[in-house]
């Protein structure tokens, strides 16, 4: 027991925000509730049967008080609407620049997946004061990472990424929590993140048990799985080329264009008939069920990691 | 003639004896008396399973009950709590006995359906009981997919179909009501002479016809997944997890409604009666009614704000469940302001009515905690949406509940309940209702999260608190249970009217004839017409 806690540490760059908001709210429940009380209170008192209270014109209607007390809490929501949605938008993006870290929840453990090829159970080691983006995907059912003293929280789905990111302000080693149910070990689908300075971070980077960098590990899938026969370079392939295809926004067979971000990369891979670009058919075998999440993700880095200038493949991507 | 009977007129209660006159009845009266029945044992078991909850909280380990156990108990405590007590709690109970006798009609409009509505309630009971003796289920009573419809090994499918089937018996409830109500008031009865009760189980029957089917929708298309492995929900069947939360959602948030609508009309009578004065802002009360139930329809995405759901979204759901609050807002006001120069008499129904107000109002404030898009995102799935919803369940529907229960047990029984025992239940469930789920409110903003077996030892001290609570708050529960059986033999003859209410449920004997009115009442005045009533005695 560790003595009786009343309010979470703080110790992202979001926390304040969330936690100055929190206030703001508990001071509008204090106001409001504080308000009704003491009126049935004191009208309970005053107007108890047998007292000599003034009982003259009772009324039973009044179109301003009605007014008055729609408008104020109109009013009111709006305010602690537009803060909490201001935030919620900081909340959303990422700044750039942000580590990635991928992050897999499986019945009833978190796989992480550094870039430089570390891998964690469970334990999640980031550095101090830079803005850190977890991609996430499940499995097998919904999980939700969540880090009660960063102050966020997102539910990880099968068969997609959600992200979330944070910036860490203080060292030290903090829960996360799976809050999403999942199953028979739930509460113990949990862990801790240690916050580093840069230097300790990169030392435990270099020191732990690296294995080679996930586009390093990527680079090795595609060569097992043949992807090279069909993604050469220059178009020549029955695939577009993979050169600088990440992030660029790509034309659609039957109409249309997608940002070529992880979650098409990922969807292209497993599902490759979903998205197909224009001028190829859907030729390319489906991934679903032989590569795992992990595998997915040293794919995906992989691809991110073909620079160059973007070809112009067959049917126009630009 | 004694005075232990009331026998000296012909009543709903003497009017036949024997299981047959009561299994075979149509009478909306008895209806209400064997929902009445099988609502309390329902509260019983789901109040069973949460007592086994707590005390495996009162630890940080799991000592008493194992990880599946205790999942399927938090399970099991909810499906049970939510579609067996507190959906029909009010409507079926309190709604059947008084709506026809709030309109003034002899019966609701179809009888017989009516009694259909019960037999289904308990098909649909015992298929659930049975499916939880018999393995139980542990998916949470939100059967979130892809976990419900193909990683769950429990009884999954039978306890749908359970809930399935009593899907059906609050669609008959609902629309007894709505017919009722439209076609059945007595002369004189416009609209806007009705009770707010009545506005109150009209604005909940609409939410039942209308949402109900959804879940029944959404429920089928698990069992369909489940068995048949048809994608639907499950994306590795080529399905879309987040589907299932909108249909469920689309039927379970207006289901809170379903829940805390008719604990409102029930708290609008009693503020009333014992404030001896006309509710304030009649037509703005009626409303607001009916805005909570429509608007309530447009929120279901707030459940769902770090699901994965656009963060447009988001943005709808958020100011669409900010708005919502108005109408609440309003009712509280209004509640407040009716007591402003009323002569307020401090009978236990009235005690409960304050209860809920307050809680009530705890409960919808901190309900805007989680409209608030970053703040929903900290304590989203943790203890303080639990502390939340149970002060909006418990807090408000289950106080209205108890508050009516004592208001119409003379009506429906002939008899008094002991004041003084009960003005002491009210305290210790009030005093143990508040212990229970305050320190949740702040293990919720610590970081707990909710369906956790075991949790790290700093939360300790808070759910010790939470616990003892529960367990004032159980033997809160069992008080009015023994005296209200105790009452029926050993309570004073009520007399026909002894809050001297002005409701035409009143102006009939207690208990009332089985056709409830000799002669159909004509209404002339407007409802709570205390004022003109006491200056009249004067």
């Amino acid at each position: 027991m560790n003595g009786l806690p009343l309010f979470p540490r703080a110790a992202s760059t979001i926390a304040p925000g969330v936690d100055a908001l929190f206030t703001g709210l508990m001071v509008m429940t204090i106001v409001f509730s504080g308000l009704i009380f003491f009126a049935i209170a004191f009208f309970a008192i005053r107007y108890r049967e047998g007292s000599k209270a003034n009982r003259d014109n009772p009324r039973s209607e009044s179109l301003p008080l009605e007014l008055t007390w729609m408008l104020v809490p109109l009013g009111i929501s709006f305010g602690f609407y537009f803060w909490g949605t201001t935030l919620f938008t900081r909340m959303h993006v990422a700044p750039p620049g942000a580590v990635d870290i991928y992050v897999v929840g499986k019945q009833w453990m978190w796989k992480i997946q550094h870039q430089q090829g570390n891998r964690e159970i469970n334990e999640l080691h980031v550095p101090l004061g830079r803005p850190v983006r977890l991609i996430m995907t499940s499995q097998d059912v919904i999980h939700s990472f969540f880090i009660p003293a960063f102050r966020i929280k997102q539910d990880v789905l099968p068969g997609r990424y959600t992200t979330e990111w944070f910036q860490a302000t203080q060292p030290g080693e903090y829960h996360f929590f799976c809050s999403q149910f999942c199953g028979t070990s739930h509460a113990s689908m949990r862990g801790r993140v240690v916050v580093m300075e840069q230097a300790a971070y990169e030392r435990w980077l270099a020191g732990a048990t690296p294995g080679a960098p996930m586009a390093t590990q990527g680079e090795e899938l595609f060569e097992r799985f043949g992807c090279a026969t069909c993604h050469r370079a220059n178009n020549t392939g029955r695939g577009p080329t993979l050169a600088g295809v990440a992030n660029s926004t790509v034309e659609l067979e039957g109409g249309g264009t997608a940002v070529a971000d992880r979650e098409y990369l990922r969807q292209s891979i497993l599902d490759p008939a979903a998205k197909v670009v224009r001028g190829y058919k859907p030729v390319m075998p489906v991934f679903r069920g032989q590569l795992t999440p992990d595998q997915v993700a040293q794919l995906v880095e992989y691809i991110r990691s073909l620079g160059g200038p973007r070809v112009a493949a067959k049917g126009g991507a630009q | 003639m004694s005075p232990h009977s009331i026998t000296t007129h012909d009543h709903y209660l003497n009017a036949g004896y024997g299981p047959r006159s009561w299994l075979l009845t149509t009478d909306h009266k008895r209806i209400a008396i064997l929902y009445m029945l099988s609502i309390t044992f329902f509260f019983f078991v789901g109040g069973f399973f949460a007592f086994l909850m707590r005390l495996e909280l009162l630890t940080p380990n799991g000592d008493l009950v194992s990880a599946e156990t205790y999942n399927k108990l938090f399970s099991m405590h909810g499906i049970t709590m939510v579609w067996f007590f507190l959906i029909p709690s009010i409507p079926s109970v309190l709604g059947n006995f008084l709506v026809p006798m709030m309109v003034g009609a002899r019966d609701v409009a179809f009888p017989r359906l009516n009694l259909l509505s019960w037999y289904i309630y308990v098909v649909g009971g015992l298929f659930t009981l049975g499916a939880m003796i018999f393995g139980g289920v542990d998916t949470g009573w939100t059967f979130y997919t892809p976990f419900s419809s193909t990683y769950a090994h429990s009884n999954v499918i039978p306890v749908v179909i359970g809930i399935f089937i009593l899907g059906f018996s609050s669609i008959l409830t609902a629309l007894n009501f709505i017919v009722t109500i439209h076609t059945m008031r007595a002369p004189g009865l416009t609209w806007f002479r009705l009770p707010l009760f009545i506005w109150a189980m009209y604005a909940t029957s609409i939410i039942l016809v209308l949402a109900t089917p959804v879940l029944a929708i959404t429920l089928a298309m698990l069992g369909v997944e489940r068995i048949f492995g048809v994608g639907i929900f499950d994306p590795a069947l080529g399905g879309d997890p987040l589907l299932f939360q909108h249909l469920f959602w689309f039927y379970s948030h207006p289901a809170v409604y379903i829940m805390i609508l008719p604990a409102m009309g029930v708290v609008s009578e009693l503020i009333t009666c014992f404030a001896r004065k006309k509710v304030f802002g009649y037509r703005f009360m009626a409303y607001s009614l009916l805005a909570i139930a429509s608007v309530g329809f447009l929120v279901w995405g707030h459940h769902m704000f770090v699901s994965g759901q656009s963060a447009y979204a988001g943005m709808v759901f958020s100011a669409l469940s900010f708005i919502v609050a108005v109408p609440s807002a309003v009712k509280v006001f209004n509640w407040a302001a009716t007591l402003y120069k009323g002569t307020i008499a401090y009978h236990t129904p009235v005690l409960y009515g304050f209860g809920f107000i307050g809680l009530f109002t705890i409960g919808g404030l901190t309900g805007l905690f989680l409209a608030t898009l970053a703040l929903d995102v900290h304590v989203h799935d943790t203890y303080f949406v639990i502390a939340h919803f149970h002060y909006i369940m418990v807090g408000g529907a289950v106080m209205g509940y108890l508050g009516g229960i004592h208001y119409w047990w003379p009506k429906m029984t002939g008899r008094m309940y002991p004041e003084g025992w009960a003005k002491f239940a009210a305290l210790v469930l009030f005093v143990g209702f508040n212990l229970t789920f305050f320190p949740q409110f702040i293990l919720g903003y610590l970081g707990m999260p909710r369906r956790y077996h075991v949790y790290p030892p700093e939360f300790q001290v808070l759910n010790v608190l939470s616990t003892a609570g529960a367990t004032i708050l159980g033997i809160g529960y069992l008080i009015p249970f023994i005296y209200l059986i105790w009452s029926l033999r050993h309570g004073k003859n009520a007399g026909p009217n002894p809050w001297r209410s002005t409701g035409l449920e009143w102006r009939t004997p207690s208990p009332p004839p089985v056709h409830n009115f000799d002669e159909i009442p004509v209404v002339t005045t407007e409802p709570y017409t205390y004022v003109a009533e006491e200056e009249q005695r004067e």
